[in-house]
């Protein structure tokens, strides 16, 4: 038959263009990280402090605490919630088959806000010991546990015999989001004054209280939710033909389900504890490596995790460097940047988005 | 050899299957006919084990509950009546998909020769959203294709499970997908397909399930199946089954305005 046509196909495989583009991402995350890292409101300079190294010289106390105390951890937290933000994302998306579907639109953000919450003002009416023994953990296993629940109600309200309804999901979203808001609110007025210190700062989405305790606690679940989110990618792209031919195709759909749920869990509730909501990343970044790359599951989410971490990095670098020496919250300079990408991508879906 | 025995199917309030003894052979076409809504594709849905149902299924001698999911994904792959995709997969992609079970590791031809195969030669970079219905379907027919290439493996024989493999098709293209499927059973392999046009199930089909409102109504070779007594009454309009002009295949007209 006319075989030789297959030559002129219009798109060749996408598969060589993603693995350029995981090399490509990777780079340039490197290079934003050396900038987040050389970047800063003090003076200290990043070359400086390198080549007093290079030459075996000592570091002044001021460069060590601005480099490694605040610097580092804040890169290393950066790249953490930009990874975990972009890979539930990806993830619910593909657990839900609609590009729309990002944690932070449909109320799992808020849930794992309400369980921050939580376990911060609460945390303050359990007895000392307790506090104690669980440590750091309360609060990202609080909203690990926050976001664990709001994406299986969400996913129970909205889909009905293997198909999901994008009406019910952003609906439901939203009176879960307002129900996980309205409840955190009684919470906060149950707060101390130390406590409300936390909170506010935590509410406003920032990677500025960015210190290493804050990383040992996000990076595990974080690294342990993107590492299993690699795991999905043959699933997922399965399940976008629907639950029925995911499971003909030999995918253990309930597995992969469970799999994606816990893994969205984890990624958001870690994030959202130590940064706050920080929004449009879930969104965006999937779209566009989508656009560039193709909706291959297989290589989509290893992308995210470089092209979140390295946006956010960069949100973070102008969220300081722009009204300096005073900084931006990040969230509003990812809604700024995000918002209108979003928009951008109901107008060219509007056929798609029927509600 | 699959072999379901005894199936009965609720959906919702509504017992769909009254008890439906079915079996095919490898080797051959089996048709399941009959009206909308009869019960052709929740009986397919059970032969795939994709709706709780009372009775046994078994593929090879093998109880499709015990089996695993990759194991049955190996035996037989199936084209749902319907389908959906979301995200913007190109053609190839979605063929590919149908390799997804490692078991022919990815031999990276194998795409682009079913699709070749079902008439989409070039189509492979073409977003399959923007196909034709019909297109679609034989898209979908080559992934499927993919799963099972080869009609016999050391498992033994493969199965093709098609729920209305043709109905969006050009004649030409109905004639090309049964052939494509007729060869898959010469090689050795199994074919059950649910079919709406009686005249190219006669054509193609070894032998015929005949459905009607949740029972089998008759099961057999076409000359014994496809009578007038037995149609009229399935389908509730007079048809008259003929002798193909060449041929030993049956023929079928409508009569339905015609007085009796
Ligand atoms: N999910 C469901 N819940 C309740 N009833 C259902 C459901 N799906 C199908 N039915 C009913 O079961 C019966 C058999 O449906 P089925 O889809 O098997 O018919 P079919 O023979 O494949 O028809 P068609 O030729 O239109 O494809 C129909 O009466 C239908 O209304
Ligand atoms: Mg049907």
């Amino acid at each position: 038959m006319a075989a030789d046509t297959a030559l002129a196909a219009p798109i060749a495989d996408r598969r060589p263009r993603a693995r350029r583009a995981t090399v490509g991402l990777a780079v340039f995350l490197a290079a934003v990280s050396v900038a987040s890292l050389a970047i800063g409101a003090s003076g200290t300079s990043l070359w400086g402090a390198l080549s007093t190294l290079a030459t075996g010289g000592e570091l002044s106390q001021m460069e060590r605490v601005v480099l490694w105390d605040i610097r580092l951890p804040r890169l290393a937290l950066g790249i953490l919630v930009g990874a975990a933000l972009a890979v539930s994302g990806a993830v619910m998306q593909g657990l839900f088959r609609n590009p729309l579907a990002d944690p932070g639109l449909v109320g799992v953000s808020a849930g794992a806000g309400l369980g921050a919450i939580t376990a911060i003002v609460l945390g303050g009416l359990l007895p000392a010991a307790m506090v104690a023994s669980v440590g750091n953990w309360s609060v990202p296993v609080a909203a690990f546990l926050g976001g664990w629940a709001s994406v299986i109600l969400l996913y129970r309200v909205s889909t009905r015999r293997g198909r999901t309804s994008v009406a019910t999901m952003l609906l439901a979203g939203i009176a879960l989001g307002a129900l996980a808001g309205a409840v955190s609110g009684i919470l906060v007025y149950m707060a101390d004054d130390r406590q409300l210190r936390d909170l506010t700062f935590w509410g406003l989405g920032s990677l500025a209280g960015a210190n290493w305790a804050k990383v040992w606690v996000a990076g595990p679940m974080i690294l342990a939710a993107v590492g299993a989110s690699l795991l999905l990618g043959r699933g997922l792209n399965g399940l976008a033909m629907g639950e029925a031919t995911a499971h003909h195709l030999g995918i253990d759909v309930q597995r992969l389900k469970n799999g994606a749920i816990l893994t969205v869990a984890a990624a958001t509730g870690a994030a959202v504890a130590v940064s706050g909501g920080i929004g449009f990343v879930g969104i965006v970044v999937p779209h566009l490596l989508r656009l560039a790359t193709g909706p291959d599951h297989t290589h989509l989410l290893l992308n995210c995790a470089l092209l979140g971490a390295a946006l956010l990095l960069l949100a973070d670098v102008i969220a300081r460097v722009i009204i300096a020496p005073a900084e931006l919250p990040i969230g509003i300079v990812t809604a700024v940047l995000g918002a209108p990408v979003f928009l951008w991508i109901l107008l060219r879906r509007r056929g798609m988005v029927d509600l | 050899m699959i072999a379901a025995r005894g199936i009965r199917v609720r959906l919702g309030r509504k017992e769909v299957l009254h008890g439906v003894d079915f079996a095919a052979r490898p080797g051959e076409v089996t048709a399941i006919v009959g009206p909308n809504g009869s019960g052709k594709t929740t009986l397919m849905r059970a032969l795939t084990g994709e709706v709780d149902y009372e009775g046994t299924v078994e593929i090879g001698g093998q109880d499709i509950r015990a089996a695993k999911g990759w194991e049955l994904a190996a035996r037989r792959a199936v084209l749902p009546q319907a389908t959906t995709l979301a995200f913007p997969f190109t053609v190839v992609e979605v063929v590919r998909m149908g390799l997804m079970t490692g078991a022919h590791g990815d031999d990276a031809t194998l795409p682009s020769r079913a699709l070749a195969e079902v008439g989409l030669a070039g189509y492979e970079g073409r977003f399959f959203q923007e196909l034709s219905g019909g297109e679609q379907s034989r898209a979908h027919l080559a992934r499927v294709l993919v799963q099972v290439w080869q009609p016999v493996d050391e498992g033994g024989p493969r199965w093709l499970l098609l729920d209305e493999p043709v109905s969006s098709l050009d004649i030409a293209h109905q004639l090309e997908v049964m052939e494509i499927v007729a060869d898959y059973a010469r090689r050795g392999g199994g074919v059950v397909a649910v079919m709406h046009d009686l005249n190219l199930t006669a054509l193609h089909a070894d032998r015929i399930a005949v459905m009607q409102a949740g029972r089998l109504r008759a099961f057999g070779p076409p000359a014994e199946v496809m009578t007038d007594a037995i149609l009229s009454d399935v389908y509730g309009c007079r048809l008259r089954v003929s002798a193909a002009p060449e041929g030993p295949a049956p023929f079928v007209l409508p009569h339905c305005a015609a007085p009796g």
